[in-house]
């Protein structure tokens, strides 16, 4: 038997997936990815309280954030290409320009 | 109508100050003089009409001017006998100095010329509001006004470092006195209720007169700081002599014969109050003869022949408050009237030689101009004649009266105080006469004008020595023969004369003239309250007593003229005569001499104790305290602890990706922490 607390634990699993990916990866492309990750891990939970509610919100909020992250991810590739042009890497650590 | 007597002038001020540089000196001398002569036939008819008038005055209401619950005040112009007599003198004179002035202004650019003629004319505006207001409030304007024109007028050569100083000089001791005028004039409205002068002088009427300290006292102190202010007495006359930087006819119509006795014209107008305030007569008495006596020792021993003539004018001054201090209105207000011709005419005659020696004012560089500006000197020496007091010119008959006064009412250090001055008033200005005009030409020593001779640009001083042109001796002769005759009208009863300008004068300075019932008629206003009788006991406010022994009047005449006539035997003696010995007594009692040729080191003195302490005051306290440290130091301050915060917190921007990302993870954990324990 499947409960809401499977559900709950691939979701926190899958968000300590991104987070890590997040934090430890060198490559703006794969943090990116990793945002995904723990994006869908949330959509994981919203579906699954949804469903355990008996209610629809849960599906009409990952409409939206799978709306969302689509439009976050065609404009994050498109920084990282603008950043990949001018630096020739894309080591979040070589963007520190801005910083005091 | 009486509206239109200001007005004229004050339209040749707009006219002269619109169009007056575009215009010659000929039209814009022209224009100033036909008003200012326009606004004195408006004077003469405005004063037959009043003197035909029920009660002896008109009055004009030319619009409400300020309406706020109880204050009440209307822009309104009163003819009585003192106005009259005030708005004859100043268009009178005024008009015979704007006419000198077109001769001795001639040398000013045409833009210079109109810009001067503009100022006098607006002065003389300002003087007529002055005098012709009915109420406080309107005759602040005018003192106001006539403030500034004396302001613009001393500064007239602004160029000169010195006229400026002078100016501001002046308009900041006017400053304090004004004051003191204000305040007076707030204690008055709390008290009465209202600012009329008539209305005033009728309210009090009622009292019995403050022997202690009340609000009458306090409030004609007041109005008498004012007083010092603008007609430069003790504590504040420090301003007059320098003031003497202005043109000379700007001296003798402001500075001698109209502006400065405007505090005399303003205690005469509110004698009724004043005579219930015994204690402030007394400090006006006591103020007007010690400074009728400082300057006339000063006078002694100066050298510029304006300053004088300014200290002079102080003394004169000085006079004039003796009497308005010892209650004989009267006899002030003559004095002022005989003195407005015979300084007008003495310093319009210093502005002839002064003029003749190409801006020489030094006394040791004049002598022997007797010959060379033979109207000049006659009709100064009428002029001197005239304000030491010999009989039968003006200044003899004020003089005398008020010393009679003086005597009658019993102040007998005062009445000799006033003798003594008196002598020193003949002194003086016979010394004034005998250097300039008698003697030896004296030249000043040039010796760098030797050194390099330049023959076509400075011939010798003596060679354009002419005597007054046309339009300033005309002047003259006519201020001489005023000198002469303007006393008559002031013939004493003693030496079987009417004295008409007592009995013309008196009816301003009592209170049951102005009974409300005069008041309906002119006002049209609904009924006041009805007449209270004066209580039992009290002396009805009659200044001025009709009790004099004709004999010791005529033997107290034959007195001080003695005395003026031994001031001027004494100045023969000693500048006429024997000039070495002059020298010699000033050598001998040289700190006295040099205490008085430094003016008892009053200006020293204020600087020591005023002036500089506020300097400091403004130096220590306002620049560095308070405006450097404190506003600058808040302003700055701001900005300086924005940035030390700033330079902290920027070390949180790492630029690091992952530090900004871990941040925020933990900042949400925290949060939600925080909600799920609670």
């Amino acid at each position: 038997m499947v409960t809401l607390n499977h559900y709950l634990i691939l979701s926190g699993l899958l968000f300590c997936v991104g987070t890590a990916g997040v934090f430890l990866r060198r490559n703006l492309i794969t943090v990116l990815l990793s945002v995904e990750i723990m994006l869908n891990a949330v959509n994981i939970t919203f579906v699954a309280a949804g469903r355990y509610h008996g209610s629809v919100d849960g599906q009409i909020i990952t409409f939206f954030v799978m709306t969302v992250a689509a439009a976050e991810a065609a404009v994050g590739l498109a920084l990282v290409i603008a950043l990949f042009r001018h630096r020739e890497t894309l080591s979040p650590d070589a963007f520190t320009s801005l910083k005091w | 109508m009486v509206a239109l007597i200001p007005l004229l002038p004050f339209l040749g001020f707009l006219i002269n100050a619109s169009v007056g540089r575009r215009v010659s000196k000929s039209v814009s001398g022209a224009v100033a003089c036909l008003l200012m002569i326009g606004a004195f036939g408006a004077s003469v008819t405005a004063v037959l009409a009043a003197h035909n008038a029920p009660g002896r005055f008109i009055q004009e209401t030319v619009f409400r001017w300020i309406s706020s619950g109880d204050l009440q005040i209307p822009l309104a112009f009163r003819v009585d006998p003192l106005s009259s007599l005030m708005i004859l003198v100043v268009t009178g004179i005024g008009s015979l100095i704007h006419i000198y002035s077109t001769a001795y202004m001639h040398e000013e650019t045409d833009a210079e010329f109109a810009r001067y003629f503009s100022y006098l004319n607006l002065f003389a505006a300002f003087m007529l509001v002055l005098v012709l207001g009915s109420s406080f409030p309107v005759m602040f304007v005018g003192w106001e006004g006539v403030g500034l024109c004396s302001y613009l007028l001393i500064g007239f050569w602004f160029r000169k470092q010195s006229a400026a100083d002078a100016g501001k000089k002046a308009f900041v001791v006017n400053r304090i006195g004004d004051f003191g005028f204000i305040l007076g004039m707030f204690l008055i409205f709390v008290t009465f209720h209202t600012l009329d002068f008539q209305e005033v002088a009728w309210r009090v009427s009622t009292w019995a007169p403050e022997i202690a300290v009340g609000p009458a006292t306090i409030a004609t102190l007041l109005l008498f700081l004012g007083a010092t202010g603008k007609s430069a007495q003790i504590p504040l006359y420090v301003w007059l002599p320098d003031a003497m930087e202005g043109p000379t006819p700007v001296s003798a119509l402001i500075h001698a014969a109209t502006m400065v006795t405007a505090g005399v014209y303003m205690i005469g107008r509110n004698a009724v109050l004043f005579q219930h305030a015994p204690i402030t007569l007394a400090v006006v008495a006591g103020i007007g003869i010690a400074t009728a006596l400082m300057a006339g020792t000063i006078g002694l021993v100066q050298n510029d022949i304006k300053r004088v003539l300014a200290y002079s004018t102080v003394s004169q001054l000085g006079y004039m408050f003796l009497a308005m201090g010892v209650g004989a209105y009267t006899a002030g207000i003559f004095h002022l009237y005989t003195h407005a011709f015979f300084k007008a005419l003495l310093f319009l005659g210093s502005g002839a030689v002064i003029h003749a020696l190409a801006g020489e004012q030094d006394l040791r560089n004049m002598g022997g101009l007797r010959k060379a500006l033979p109207i000049t000197y006659w009709t100064f020496l009428i002029g001197a004649l005239a304000i030491a007091g010999i009989p039968p010119l003006a200044g003899f008959f004020s003089k005398d009266e008020i010393l009679f006064r003086t005597f009658a009412h019993g102040n007998r250090i005062m009445w000799i105080v006033g003798l003594l001055t008196s002598f020193l008033t003949a002194t003086y200005m016979f010394r004034l006469v005998f250097l300039a005009f008698h003697g030896d030409r004296r030249h000043p020593e040039h010796p760098a004008h030797d050194a390099h001779p330049a023959p076509d640009a400075h011939p010798a001083p003596d060679a354009h020595l002419h005597d007054a042109p046309p339009a300033m001796a005309i002047v003259l002769i006519v201020l001489a023969i005023g000198s002469i005759v303007a006393g008559f009208v002031g013939w004493p009863h003693a030496i079987g004369g009417a004295n008409r300008i007592e009995r013309f004068l008196e009816p301003s300075f009592e209170a049951h003239q102005m009974a409300p019932g005069e008041f309906q008629v002119i006002e049209g206003r609904a009924s006041r309250q009805p007449r209270v009788e004066l209580a039992a006991g009290v002396e009805p406010a009659v200044p001025g007593s009709q009790a004099v022994d004709e004999r010791r009047e005529i033997e107290l005449m034959l007195l001080s003229v003695g005395i003026a006539v031994a001031g001027i035997l004494v100045a023969m003696a000693f500048w006429l005569r024997n000039r070495a010995a002059a020298t010699r007594v000033a050598y001998r009692a040289a700190p006295i001499y040099t205490l008085l040729l430094n003016k008892y080191y009053v200006d020293e003195l204020y600087d020591a104790t005023v002036v500089q302490p506020i300097k400091k005051l403004s130096t220590l306290l306002l620049w560095r305290g308070i405006d450097a440290a404190l506003i600058d130091g808040a302003v700055n301050g701001v900005g300086g602890a924005v940035r030390g915060t700033s330079a902290a917190l920027r070390r949180l921007q790492t630029g690091s990706i992952r530090a900004y990302a871990a941040s925020l993870f933990l900042g949400v954990v925290v949060i939600l922490g925080w909600y799920l324990m609670r």
